[in-house]
């Protein structure tokens, strides 16, 4: 049944009896560059084979590096011309892609198989407008479409997937839409030509768990509308679970498992996936009680920082934003206040100020008593130590051309007390400590896994005795093995070392299992706050209801059928 | 943007005042007695006290700079003892040689350095951004590896160099051309353009390089974006992706830099201007500084420095017409 693609004959538009999609014995293997060491070659797929029926849809699942989006890729062609080694045989709608010469893989990619990609802001092309950029799709598969019929189908795509005002939105730049905007349009994009397939790699990992919401829903209401086929790439089970029949879990390049959504998420058969299902942050689930009691047993829990009526503008005059408005908070010595939101909200900026790292415009800020909202950096350094903060990115926080070891170093040279060799014993003692090679101190940044890198970023907070560390987004880059990883170990850290923690997420599920209190904010102001375990069982504000209503949930797909 | 360019206009101003206290200041560290050097080495003490009234050498130095000021802006009134000379705004003062208004020496020189300016980069952009093309897309093959060549050749050798090996390949040896000498565009368009192309070639090849690098990496770089495989996973082609989605953001740092270098081409080919006899600019300052001609000096100064500036706040208006998220503020 497979057909042969060649630059003949029309791509779109047949009806197959067959699967959709076969994937067998697909082997992806990339050659490891100069400096990687060994010479040696990645596989990144190793021997995979799934089928799609028509109409279905398919989660493949894993940590990051397990070979998931190497597999999508591989059902568009996309490793063509890149050096990588692909093997075995791929199927969409019947034709066979390996085979295909490049003018028919154009014609598959978009017109039989189309891709959403995870980044929608950087996935689209910021010089053109959004419709013009839909509409060139359109064209590259409809040659004879005139420009009017192109813009026509790209204004009617993106009214589909929700645009408002879709026309005249349709000539707006990608940088006017909002994220979640953008993700449509993408998604728009893919619907131009009708295809059998949709292909989507993290479509929603960048998003707001409100957004992230929408968009799920609408994939699954135009799969229901087009009878197109998705496969959805992701970390995150949850989001798989409510939107697709089949789970494929990957491992390393390999299935290790693979079936209806049910019994994958009910009865795992691999140890893998159980892992993997435990890693998973539960939002109605209450965070593991403390062995020996609230905040630390003989512990003072005395108000360390105190903020109230907090405020802080951007820009000036008609163009100033506030970004947080009339804030107040206190937070205890050892205990961890959650703090979430939509992006927008002022958590990060909060979070920013709650360290100094940037002055409040307005209101009071005091550590410990002493007001240090208005303080001079020269008077400010004596409490820097104290205050540290972990950042999203471990990535881009860290210099790339420093070893991690002089990294974490940095703060413990800057405070001066100590001398070279009681600097590096001590940062030899933190890597122990937040669970890396003490070893690893004269290697650099991109050594190093994301997770890994965290602990990096975590390393260096730790290493001038900090009271109180404010985690901006700490784990929303990690995988959800990682994730419960890195949750787990600041767990630890708090308990050891008494530390006050402010966890800013937008990630709820995840804030519930490392907080005391909980703080939602919404456009700069705090709408609820108290106990957290009594705003996630009892939200008492509309707008705390709706985030948590928004939260994928893997319970209802987990009950066995 | 008005706004936008009147505040960068206020910018400009500002250091192009800036620029002239520091020139003008040239006047007073020059070695020798400006007085002395306008009236010329045979003249007598009498004479000398003479050009010192008439240029108020005597007043204060602030007023002096005053008054240097109002010449470029209002004109200027110069007695050469027996009339009066009007010396129209801009005024940059008369020349110590040959008592010649300085603007219209200027004015006389500016069409062979535009000419140059405008042909070398024209020259530097085509070579440049097509060699770092050709390198970023087809790596490797024979007429990228003889562009990048000849670009890295043309920016190591020194003009005088480079400029003499033209001279004597094209006019001597081959006999293509003629030694050139400059014809205006005004009198003869196609012998203004075969007297150019030596100069326009030497200066091009000069500045080429560094187009062809810049040209390359910033093109390897946005192919490398998402945006370039989302396209290419909707089976756009390779070339359209280069052409209709690459290529946009990759010449934006080139026209950027392009607009900068040609601003300062307009007084410092001057290595060039005066292996090839051109009348222009450079050369009028090479010949100025070694006979300390200190109003022309001052005067070109002025002259490039403000075309430094213009050129900058087009680059930069430049940049922002071709990239819609940088706004002008």
């Amino acid at each position: 049944m497979t057909t042969q693609l060649t630059s003949g004959g029309p791509a779109a538009g047949r009806r197959e009896t067959g699967p959709l999609v076969a994937v067998s014995g697909l082997s992806v293997a990339f050659s490891a560059g100069p400096g990687e060491g060994s010479g040696g070659i990645v596989r990144a797929v190793d021997a995979l084979s799934f089928e799609l029926a028509p109409g279905g849809a398919l989660g493949i699942v894993g940590e990051s590096g397990s070979g998931k989006s190497t597999a999508a890729y591989a059902l568009l062609g996309l490793h063509r011309d890149t050096g990588a080694d692909v093997t075995g045989s791929v199927t969409v709608a019947g034709h066979d892609v390996q085979a295909a010469d490049d003018a028919g893989l154009r014609r598959l990619r978009g017109g039989v198989a189309a891709m959403v990609f995870q980044d929608p802001l950087s996935s689209l092309d910021p010089y053109q407008a959004v419709g013009d950029q839909i509409a060139e799709v359109y064209r590259v598969h409809h040659r004879d479409a005139s420009r009017r019929e192109a813009r026509a189908r790209a204004a009617e795509v993106l009214d589909r997937v929700g645009i408002p005002d879709a026309a005249r939105r349709a000539r707006s730049r990608p940088h006017e839409f909002s994220g979640g905007m953008r993700q449509r349009a993408l998604i728009a994009m893919a619907l131009a030509c009708r295809p059998q397939l949709l292909v989507a790699d993290e479509p929603t990992t960048a998003l707001d768990v409100t957004v992230q919401d929408q968009i799920l829903g609408l994939l699954r209401e135009l799969r229901a509308e087009t009878g197109m086929g998705l496969i959805l790439v992701t970390h995150d089970l949850g989001v798989a679970a409510g939107s697709v029949d089949d789970l494929l879990v990957m491992k390393d390049g390999r299935a290790v498992e693979h079936g209806p959504v049910r019994d994958v998420l009910h009865a795992p058969r691999e140890d893998y996936t159980r892992d993997l299902l435990a890693a998973v942050p539960r939002v109605n689930v209450r965070r593991e009680t403390r062995t020996d009691g609230l905040p630390q047993a003989g512990g003072d829990d005395s108000v360390l920082l105190e903020a109230s009526a907090l405020r802080r503008e951007f820009g000036r005059g008609k163009r100033a934003v506030t970004a947080v408005d009339d804030v107040s908070l206190t937070v205890r010595a050892g205990e961890t206040v959650g703090v979430v939101g939509e992006s927008g909200s002022g958590k990060t900026t909060l979070g920013r100020m709650l360290v100094r790292l940037l002055e409040p415009t307005g209101g009071r800020l005091s550590y410990r008593g002493r007001d240090i909202g208005g303080m001079k950096e020269r008077e400010l350094r004596a409490f820097r130590s104290e205050l540290q903060m972990v950042f999203q990115d471990p990535v881009s926080s860290l210099n790339p051309r420093r070893s991690i070891g002089e990294s974490i170093a940095d703060p413990l040279r800057a405070a001066g007390k100590l001398d070279d060799a009681a600097i590096v014993a001590r940062v030899r003692e933190l890597l122990e400590r937040v669970g890396l090679d003490p070893a690893s101190y004269h290697r650099y940044p991109h050594e190093f896994s994301g997770g890994q890198r965290q602990r990096v970023g975590i390393a260096r907070a730790l290493a001038p005795e900090p009271k109180l560390i404010v985690c901006d987004e700490p784990v929303s880059a990690l995988d959800v093995t990682t994730q419960a990883q890195v949750v787990r170990l600041l767990g630890e850290l708090q308990r050891d070392l008494g530390l006050a923690l402010v966890f800013i997420a937008h990630d709820l599920a995840v804030v519930r299992q490392v907080s005391d209190r909980l703080v939602v904010m919404r456009g700069g102001r705090i709408v609820e706050e108290g106990p957290a375990d009594t705003v996630y069982e009892r939200p008492a504000h509309a707008y705390t209801k709706g985030l948590l209503a928004a939260v994928p949930r893997l319970e209802a797909a987990e009950a066995p059928a | 943007m008005t706004g936008y360019l009147l505040r960068r206009a206020a910018g400009a101003l500002a250091v192009l005042l800036v620029l002239s206290v520091v020139v003008y200041a040239t006047f007073y560290i020059a070695p020798g007695d400006p007085a002395r050097l306008a009236c010329g080495p045979r003249c007598n003490p009498g004479q000398i006290a003479q050009v010192r009234a008439q240029l108020s050498l005597g007043d204060p130095v602030y007023l002096q700079y005053w008054h240097f000021l109002q010449g470029i802006v209002a004109g200027h009134d110069y007695s050469t003892g027996t009339a009066l000379l009007h010396c129209d705004a801009p005024c940059f003062g008369l020349s110590y040689q040959n008592n010649q208004q300085v603007t219209d020496m200027l004015i006389e020189r500016l069409p062979a350095t535009a000419s140059l300016a405008v042909g070398a980069m024209a020259v530097a952009l085509l070579l440049g951004t097509g060699t770092g093309l050709l390198s970023a897309l087809r790596r490797g093959g024979i007429t990228e590896r003889v562009l990048t060549w000849l670009t890295l050749a043309g920016t190591a050798t020194p003009v005088f160099i480079s400029g003499l090996g033209l001279l004597m390949l094209f006019c001597a040896y081959l006999a293509w051309l003629p030694f050139p000498t400059y014809v205006p565009l005004t009198g003869d368009p196609e012998q203004w353009a075969w007297n150019m192309l030596l100069p326009w070639a030497a200066l091009g090849l000069l500045e080429s390089a560094k187009y062809a690098r810049l040209m390359r990496s910033s093109m390897l770089e946005t192919l490398a974006e998402d945006h370039i495989r989302t396209f290419r996973a909707y089976g756009v082609a390779e070339r359209k992706l280069v052409t209709r989605h690459a290529l946009r953001g990759a010449v934006a740092p080139v026209i950027a830099l392009s607009a900068a270098d040609f601003g300062s081409m307009f007084g410092g080919a001057v290595l060039t201007e005066m292996m090839f006899g051109l009348p222009g600019i450079g050369a009028l300052l090479v010949h100025a500084t070694t006979t300390l001609d200190l109003p022309v000096v001052v005067a070109v100064v002025m002259v490039t420095g403000t075309a430094v500036v213009i050129a900058n706040i087009v680059a930069d208006v430049l940049y922002a017409a071709a990239d819609r998220r940088v706004a002008l503020r």
